[in-house]
């Protein structure tokens, strides 16, 4: 297939070998970065952002709320077009990205409800209500579990895979809603603050170490699934030439033979 | 040259039949819904108000979970004694099949659902105005029901014990629907424009009637390699 355009680095992307080298020359530098950005947004948002006219303190906890959520959707369309990648060009690494982003994702979306909720009870008086935003972030976070769930349901690695990549697309429609939600129905939760074609009805002083704090959590989800993925590459790979060379040149001087 | 509609319409006509065939496990999940929903003035109260105020949500969520059992059987007894293999080897445009197959389906449990929930909603109290959207709503949303259990079914049909991970995988696909339908009852009962929440649903039909076959399919010809 070298008519035209040379599709050799998609091909070559696929090599679960070359992914994990690659990925070994990167780590270092996005362990720096991740932590960098995360301790720039997390100190500037929680100790040195002005406070809130109505709600005081209690919003700084927007830092880890909206990347959160933020990352959980983003995730979600990671997942299921690893997920389509996979079954369309049958690329075994593109499987193994979709299996290790299912968890990330759970736990962020996670980590969206429950620091809503801890907000929610001095904002709003109660942890959960039952609006838009919230449900349809349940029904996200439960997707997630579903897909999860899948993976490990069939003997044949191969089956659970194709299994959870179909189950993830279907299961896509849903991102679209959950993002649109606030602005169709007029509930409890806010409506969007960061717009892309007008200026977000936040204060320039908070608004900053709030994107500072999501390109935090994208380097963070970025250094998670490469960890992940990593070890679901060796894992599955363990019978493999240079997978061997790499565990026997990892051990201990005295216990090689 | 074998006509398209053929399969989809071979299928139906054969699934309907088995139906016929086997009246008893077939009737077993509207029985499934009448029952149940006895137990709610039983175990909540008898008290007309409240049961007035429960009823649309209840009758809508019974409605469910009375589908959500029949799902399981969808493709079970064809994967067990090979037909579903048959199917698979024919040379039909496999969701054709697939489309017919569900809607035999509906037309065994979420059709006789929809026909027997003016009779539950009377039982429950709901109020005169809920009851002809009720059985609009039920009408579209059961076939919505059907045709996404029916990915989570033919993703789980190989497996031993694949009828609890079959609720895990669809319950989340179905909340949408149950949103919209027992919106749409209760908008009706409100005195609001309950056309909307039903047009909802229909789009969400239409999608699902076109998408999930394919869906379908694919995880079919997949669990059949295994």
């Amino acid at each position: 297939m070298a008519s035209g355009r040379n599709w050799n680095w998609f091909h070559r992307m696929g090599s679960p070998r070359w992914f994990y080298e690659t990925t070994g020359r990167w780590l270092p530098w996005l362990w720096v970065l991740t932590l960098g950005l995360m301790l720039i947004g997390l100190v500037w948002g929680l100790a040195f952002a002005p406070q809130d006219a109505k709600q005081g303190n209690s919003f700084r906890i927007i830092y880890l709320h909206v990347p959160a959520s933020f990352l959980a959707l983003a995730g979600y369309y990671l997942m299921a077009i690893a997920g389509a990648i996979g079954l369309i060009w049958k690329m075994k690494l593109s499987y193994m990205v979709m299996k290790s982003a299912a968890p990330i994702g759970a736990a962020l979306t996670f980590i969206a409800l429950f620091t809503g909720a801890v907000w929610g009870k001095p904002t709003w008086g109660t942890y959960w209500v039952w609006d838009a935003r919230i449900t349809s972030m349940l029904i996200l976070l439960f997707l997630y579990l579903g897909v999860l769930a899948l993976q490990y349901a069939f003997h044949s690695q191969e089956t659970g895979n194709k299994a959870s990549a179909i189950l993830a697309l279907v299961g896509t429609v849903n991102i679209p809603i959950i993002y649109k939600s606030v602005d169709w129905w007029y509930t409890l939760h806010q409506p969007a603050t960061i717009k892309f074609t007008s200026a977000p009805s936040m204060h320039p002083d908070m608004f900053q170490p709030l994107l500072v704090m999501i390109v935090a959590m994208y380097s963070f989800y970025a250094l998670a699934l490469i960890l992940h993925t990593r070890t679901e590459i060796l894992r599955r790979e363990r019978k493999a030439g240079w997978v061997r060379e790499l565990a026997q040149r990892a051990q201990p001087a005295e216990v090689r033979q | 040259m074998i006509a398209s509609s053929q399969g989809f319409a071979g299928y139906l006509r054969r699934d309907l039949l088995l139906a016929y065939r086997r009246r008893g496990e077939v009737a077993s999940p509207l029985i499934f819904f009448v029952l149940v929903s006895t137990l709610i003035p039983l175990g909540i109260s008898p008290d007309s108000a409240r049961l007035a105020e429960l009823a649309p949500g209840m009758i809508w969520v019974m409605a469910l979970l009375a589908t959500l059992l029949s799902t399981e059987s969808l493709f079970a007894s064809d994967y067990q004694d090979g037909s579903l293999e048959q199917l698979l080897i024919s040379p039909q445009l496999l969701p054709l099949p697939v489309l017919g197959k569900i809607l035999a389906h509906w037309l065994v449990t979420g059709l006789p659902l929809t026909m027997v929930s003016p009779l539950i909603g009377l039982m429950l109290s709901l109020p005169a105005a809920g009851l002809m959207p009720m059985m609009a709503s039920l009408a579209l949303g059961t076939a919505c029901l059907s045709l996404l259990g029916a990915v989570g079914a033919a993703l789980t049909v190989s497996l031993r014990k694949g009828g609890l991970l079959l609720s895990v995988l669809v319950i989340p696909l179905y909340m949408p629907v149950i949103i919209f339908g027992s919106a749409a009852v209760q908008a009706a009962i409100d005195g609001l424009n309950w056309l909307g929440p039903l047009a909802v649903l229909g789009a969400m039909l239409s999608a699902a009637a076109a998408l999930c076959p394919l869906a379908i399919a694919g995880a079919l010809r997949l669990v059949s390699n295994n």
